[in-house]
């Protein structure tokens, strides 16, 4: 039985939350299979890997060239390829992420492995993995088994809780020297968004708006309570047809499925599309006027009123309740 | 040039899911089946690229009977003609399917390939990406913005990546897309379209045949519907008390602030 491997991901060489999560859930995984955790983090200018030994890694492997200062597929999946070949893991994980979505998918047919998206969660049965996953937008869930080798899997974000058990220690972080090999599409420019906020694939909480909103203008509102609560803006379908905001913003069947810690939809019906891109949050708030909506069927906590009211008042309370 | 599309058929996204009595799979009967919604964008590159360059655009699908439908609206939207790959009998997992839509691919020697960059059915996001590399080829996913090159023999292309930003791309064909919604504008099926597309070439193959030693490496059980979530507390009073309650309510009952 070979080890467990990390894909680990890091944003400007900080390693990033979502690998802490992973390798703690890796971490259970490994006792049940006599396996360790190792991660491979690649990139430039990579960060403190050792800290990930705080959340269960044994082993760090860093492939750490200016080539692949920018992400690009072939790179990173020769440079995986190229490690796996020598270190030959039986399970290798990663994030369903920008960067996960993009890569495991090459990497698994290049090594012959089976694949899991976007799993919510992993188990070991009969010493192999089992990943449970959503299908239609989490209409369904299923259950994956794998009759390959090498098994891989990629877990949604906040599916998992980081877990530094243990204090203070340190990974073996082993340098690698592996060329990123030709590259075909090569990345020429990156056009940095307005917001420093994470993705909505990755926050933990989410602000979302409806067709209620009325205009792009009014997002501001939304804008305005999510920059208190560290929050990134969602919208619905409805909203971003109407031109209120863009199409990277929405969320559900056809947009982003999300699994934020709270979700807040603000003027947001809950057509069965977007309800499916958001059933998995922990905590679900609405704030409709219409107190028929489908929404406060699903929703943790529901207030019956105007947005237009509701919304500043809770960016007050919450200023004053954050500042205590 | 010659064009590639790839699309899928899956259920319309009203369908209310129901699971099959022995967990084996999802109920099929009386689902309205619809082009995946990201492919109707693969479809309106293909054809504004052969307005530019000239060429044939040619629609694969695989999967059973019923995908002709969705060919022939591929068809009736302007594409050449189509090839539907059967798969009836051969249980493909995201790799099998890969193999044999690369197979397929590699007899037709596509210059590029277009494809939406995930199906809405099982979510999976692998197949787009393991054709590219059953091809060798490069592929660029989530494409909102693609600019063919003077010479017609690479492009310029923008990906979507987290928070608002993109990535700006130089490809050189042949290579490998996945459309994102905002890339184009599907257009309509005309009724001249409709009318053409009906003695459009349309070749019938068999997933067997193209399959070579490719095995599933993966297999889906326990099919099940997600816990019902409970509906929950309904705040009653004043705006302003409502707003401090919710507060209050987030950050101590549900500790989530």
């Amino acid at each position: 039985m070979g080890n467990i491997l990390i894909i680990g991901e890091h944003q400007d060489g900080k390693v990033k939350k979502v690998t802490q999560e992973l390798v703690s859930k890796a971490a259970e995984l490994a006792l049940k299979i006599g396996a360790e955790v190792d991660v491979v983090l690649f990139g430039h200018g990579i960060q403190n890997p050792g800290e990930l030994g705080q959340f269960g890694a044994k082993k760090v492997y860093v492939v750490d060239t200016p080539k692949l200062q920018n992400y690009n597929t072939e790179g990173a999946t020769k440079v995986v390829a190229d490690l796996v070949g020598e270190v030959k893991p039986s399970v290798i994980l990663g994030t369903a992420s920008t960067l996960g979505k993009d890569l495991l998918p090459r990497l698994a047919a290049r090594l012959g492995a089976g694949l899991a998206s976007d799993c919510t969660d992993l188990k070991i049965q009969d010493g192999k993995l089992l990943a449970t996953r959503p299908i239609y937008a989490g209409k369904a869930f299923v259950d994956v088994t794998f009759e390959s080798e090498i098994q891989m899997a990629s877990a949604r974000p906040n599916s998992f809780v980081a877990k530094a058990a243990n204090a203070g220690a340190s990974a073996e972080v082993v340098a690698k020297d592996i060329d990123p090999g030709t590259l075909r599409a090569v990345m020429k420019e990156i056009v940095k968004g307005k917001s420093d906020k994470a993705d909505l694939t990755e926050a933990s909480i989410i602000v979302s708006g409806g067709r209620a909103l009325k205009s792009a203008d009014n997002f501001k509102i939304l804008n305005d309570l999510a920059d208190v609560i560290g929050a990134t803006v969602g919208a619905s379908r409805a909203a971003v047809d109407s031109g209120y905001a863009t199409h990277d913003m929405q969320v559900g069947q056809t947009g982003k499925v999300v699994n934020p810690s709270l979700y807040i939809a603000c003027g947001i019906s809950g057509a069965i599309q977007h309800l499916a891109g958001m059933r998995t949050s922990k905590v679900i708030v609405a704030i409709n006027k219409d107190a028929e909506a489908p929404i406060f069927t699903k929703a943790d906590y529901g207030i019956v009123g105007d947005l237009f009211q509701v919304v500043p008042l809770l960016t007050e309370e919450f200023k004053k309740a954050l500042k205590e | 040039m010659k064009i590639g599309v790839l699309i899928k058929q899956v259920p319309d996204t009203e369908t209310k899911i129901r699971v099959k009595a022995d967990a084996s799979g999802i109920e099929v009967d009386g689902i309205k089946y619809i082009i995946n919604p990201y492919d109707e964008y693969a479809v309106e590159e293909g054809l504004k690229t052969k307005e530019k360059a000239g060429g044939e655009v040619v629609v694969l699908s695989l999967g059973p009977a019923r995908c002709v439908e969705a060919i022939r609206t591929a068809l009736a939207m302007g594409a050449d003609r189509g090839i539907h790959i059967d798969d009836a009998g051969i249980p493909a997992d995201s790799y099998v399917a890969a193999k044999i839509l690369a197979n397929a691919c590699k007899n037709e020697n596509f210059d590029v390939i277009f494809c939406g960059k995930q199906a809405i059915d099982d979510d999976a996001v692998q197949v787009v990406q393991m054709v590219a590399e059953f091809l060798n080829v490069p592929q660029v996913m989530i494409v909102e913005k693609i600019e063919l090159k003077a010479d017609k023999k690479g492009a310029e292309v923008h990906r979507r990546i987290g928070g608002g930003a993109k990535e700006v791309y130089d490809v050189d064909f042949p290579a490998v897309f996945g459309c994102e919604k905002g890339l184009n504008t599907p257009r309509y099926a005309s009724l001249p379209g409709i009318m053409k597309a009906k003695t459009k070439p349309l070749a019938a193959l068999k997933a067997g045949d193209l399959i070579g030693e490719a095995k599933p490496k993966t297999a889906n059980v326990n099919f099940r519907l997600p816990p019902e979530r409970k509906a929950g507390k309904i705040l009653q009073g004043e705006p302003d008390q409502v707003a401090k309650e919710l507060v209050k309510l987030l950050r101590e009952e549900a500790k989530v602030i």
